[in-house]
């Protein structure tokens, strides 16, 4: 077999990092069969992989290679013939590495979702262009904007099944545009394609000449990433201290936010002390400055008590104290929520207790009407208010994902219960 | 719609995820260790741990669960690395659990991957860990894909997928009580192309079998190359050649066996990675091909 083109190889063009992005589908929409072609055509399945595919899909008694069994997880899953967890894939197309969370759709589904949401840069939501824009779609296009997932692609899959019709396309089109607007989404793309067939996929193939943009993998490949050029305020989350000796005080942690530089003004969160950039440093090396998503050691011009869950922040553009949190939950857990419960809050590295209050407001997916609730049951998204037994630094969720985001811990169980998105602080 | 080139690259970005649960780990756990085999992956997270927390030390000791099945330049290079780093290495060996009759083997020859779990639990015991760092991929093994980075084992070991704590964002959760521990896998997003890509990079040494060198190996009917030594001597009837061949796992001499290579340099062998037509495990690994399931089976166990 010839091997030299693989697509995976050694590659002199940029590296354009890596995007993580998830498929959202009805069942029988498509998702695993698209998930299997991106991999087949990118050449990741390698020949050992697909001979027990293969093998797999003979004893089914499918005459072709069912290229949905590559996502199939576990054993129990494989017995039911239906995955039910999140599971990540990876493949690369030689200028940019993928990793794909795929969260398969039915009772879990939205935990699941948004589980696998939060990480994700880019969302591929499936539709079927039989059966157009369904509950199912309009749920998952909330989720998506919920999590704020930054780049948006709806895919309209089978293509091949409605004869490449331009018209069934454009309809669809219409339809999830002006459920879009409802929700406040913007920046949506479109794209038609068949995940069996490969149009649009890889290659463009013949059969959608009306459609004159991007196939899906130069959309996946040219998607912007989140890297610090947003001008969002600096943050980071102190997580380890590094004090090998008298002269030296690094605070190790990840750049949530924007971008830090030598002789940046700092203010260390909750204290309010400030200090500015001594050094920055990445394995043994110094650098001038480091953006959103790198990992370094910061030293700071004065010596200032800084422990693991202190924010360090921009001190022009300082995030919200909070005392109590206005939120949206996404309830995790298969035990219901306890009304005035008290749980453990993970924040960036803080950990504090806090305390559900007040009336819920359950977003019904469907209708996009709040209800009152009293319990929040697994798979419900309420918005509530929580208060802290000690202050947090915040960012509403909207303006900056890391700094807006946390999840509840059961205190008996550790169970992770539920995630939170903060829309305001007190 | 171009983009452009962004401020890292996607081997900066795997660094900086995998950091950041290191760091995670020393955060929120209170005794944790790295296991460390002296095979590429768990080179790689001593580099990374390098980054994490030099000019400091590891907030961590080092453990190797030896199966006495270990090429000899395997445990010499572990030793050699943990000196240089002057970190605390701890080996706990299934000869010791042999003895003690913690471990009842079937035959003397018999693959010993499977029963790692058992002086593993043994010595999480032993010394009170709450959480031991992995080089697992999700890339190796189909199971492997859906587990989490921080991975809830029970006071037996065990690994329950219909149980696992959801894990959003950057937010890991290491709550446990006391017996049960946690698995932490800094390079689960990692494929065996980016481990070689950042040997390469940053100019990591392995240990020799890594590379292609001359070996007695059984040519099997379907193909699979066994090396022949003193713990897996030829059958009669085998048929035995000398071959150019690498080592792409290392691990227990019994069940790793080598491919055809003449990659004597990381660039040949990521050249020869990127091309290559069979998955990691499914090539090198003879355990695993018994069954699909079987990886899954093991992780049940208890099973790194
Ligand atoms: N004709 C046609 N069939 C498709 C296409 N994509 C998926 N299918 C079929 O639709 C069925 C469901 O696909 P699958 O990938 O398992 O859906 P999932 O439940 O969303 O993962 C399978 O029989 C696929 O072969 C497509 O583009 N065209």
């Amino acid at each position: 077999m010839a091997t030299a083109t693989l697509a995976s190889g050694p590659d002199t063009r940029a590296d354009l990092g890596v995007l993580r992005f998830l498929t959202c589908g009805s069942v029988d929409d498509g998702k695993s069969t698209l998930i299997g072609r991106l991999l087949y055509d990118s050449k990741a399945i390698l020949a050992d992989a697909l001979q027990a595919i293969e093998r797999t899909s003979r004893k089914r008694g499918h005459a072709e290679v069912d290229l949905s069994l590559l996502t199939d997880g576990l054993q129990a899953e494989r017995e039911q013939g239906i995955t039910i967890d999140v599971a990540y894939r990876y493949f690369s197309t030689g200028q940019r590495s993928f990793i794909i969370a795929d969260a398969p759709g039915h009772e879990q589904y939205t935990r699941n979702m948004v589980t696998a949401a939060s990480t994700a840069d880019l969302a591929l939501i499936l539709v079927d262009a039989r059966k157009g824009v369904l509950t199912q779609t309009r749920r998952h296009l909330t989720l998506a904007h919920l999590v704020g997932i930054r780049h948006l692609v709806v895919v309209v899959n089978k293509m091949d099944l409605v004869g490449y019709d331009q018209a069934v396309f454009e309809r669809i089109r219409a339809e999830v545009l002006a459920f879009a607007g409802e929700l406040g989404a913007e920046d949506l793309v479109f794209l038609p394609l068949s995940a069996l067939a490969g149009d649009l996929v890889v290659e463009r193939g013949g059969n959608l000449p009306w459609y004159g943009g991007p196939t899906l993998v130069e959309l996946l490949e040219s998607a912007a990433l989140e890297d610090g050029r947003e001008e969002l305020p600096f943050r980071l989350s102190v997580q380890w201290v590094i004090r090998p000796h008298q002269d030296f005080r690094g605070y190790a942690g990840r750049v949530a936010a924007g971008r830090v530089k030598v002789g940046d003004a700092l203010t260390v969160l909750p204290s309010d002390r400030r200090s500015r950039v001594k050094a920055i440093h990445l394995g043994g090396a110094r650098l001038d400055e480091a953006v959103a998503g790198q990992s370094v050691i910061l030293e700071l011009e004065d010596d200032l008590d800084i422990s693991r869950g202190d924010l360090l922040a921009d001190a022009g553009r300082p995030p919200l104290p909070a005392r109590s949190l206005d939120a949206d939950l996404c309830w995790l857990s298969e035990a219901p929520s306890r009304p005035g419960g008290r749980y453990l809050l993970r924040h960036g590295s803080r950990e504090t207790r806090a305390i559900l209050h007040g009336t819920a407001h359950r977003l019904d997916l469907d209708s996009l009407q709040r209800e009152p609730e009293t319990r929040l049951a697994m798979n419900d998204i309420a918005q509530l208010s929580l208060t802290l037994q000690q202050p947090l630094s915040v960012d509403p969720y909207r303006e900056i994902r890391a700094t807006g985001a946390f999840i509840l811990v059961d205190e008996t169980t550790h169970a992770t219960v539920a995630a939170g998105f903060i829309r305001g602080a007190e | 719609m171009t983009a452009a080139a962004p401020t890292l690259s996607h081997l900066d970005w795997l660094e900086a995820e995998a950091i950041h649960i290191l760091r995670e780990v020393a955060g929120q756990c209170a005794n944790p260790v790295l296991l460390f085999s002296g095979g590429k992956d768990s080179l790689v997270l001593l580099r990374l741990a390098e980054k994490a927390f030099r000019p400091g030390r590891f907030p961590f000791p080092l453990l190797h669960i030896d199966t006495g099945h270990n090429y000899e330049e395997v445990t010499a290079f572990r030793d050699r690395r943990a000196a240089e780093l002057g970190e605390r290495l701890i080996v706990r060996s299934l000869e010791d659990s042999i003895r003690q009759g913690r471990i009842a083997l079937k035959s003397p020859m018999e693959a010993r991957n499977r029963h790692q779990s058992v002086t593993l639990l043994d010595a999480i015991a032993e010394f009170g860990f709450d959480a031991c760092i992995g080089g697992a991929r999700r890339d190796e093994e189909k199971a492997r894909a859906k587990e989490r980075i921080f991975s809830f084992r029970d006071a037996f070991g065990q690994w329950d997928p219909k149980n696992q704590r959801p894990e959003l964002w950057d937010l890991y959760n290491a709550r446990i009580d006391a017996g049960e521990n946690i698995r932490a896998f800094p390079i689960s997003n990692w494929t065996e192309l980016d481990i070689w890509q950042y040997i390469e990079r940053e100019g990591l040494a392995l240990p020799s079998i890594y590379f292609a060198h001359e070996r007695e190996v059984a040519v099997r009917k379907d193909g699979a190359l066994v090396p022949v030594t003193p713990l897996t001597p030829a059958k009669p009837g085998d048929d035995v050649q000398r071959l150019s061949v690498r080592f792409r796992t290392v691990g227990d001499i019994t069940c790793t066996a080598p491919v055809r290579s003449t990659a004597r340099t990381v660039a040949e062998i990521l050249l020869e990675t990127a091309t290559t037509e069979l998955t990691e495990r499914g090539a090198t690994r003879l355990d695993d091909q018994t069954s699909e399931a079987s990886m899954e089976q093991r992780k049940k166990e208890g099973y790194f």
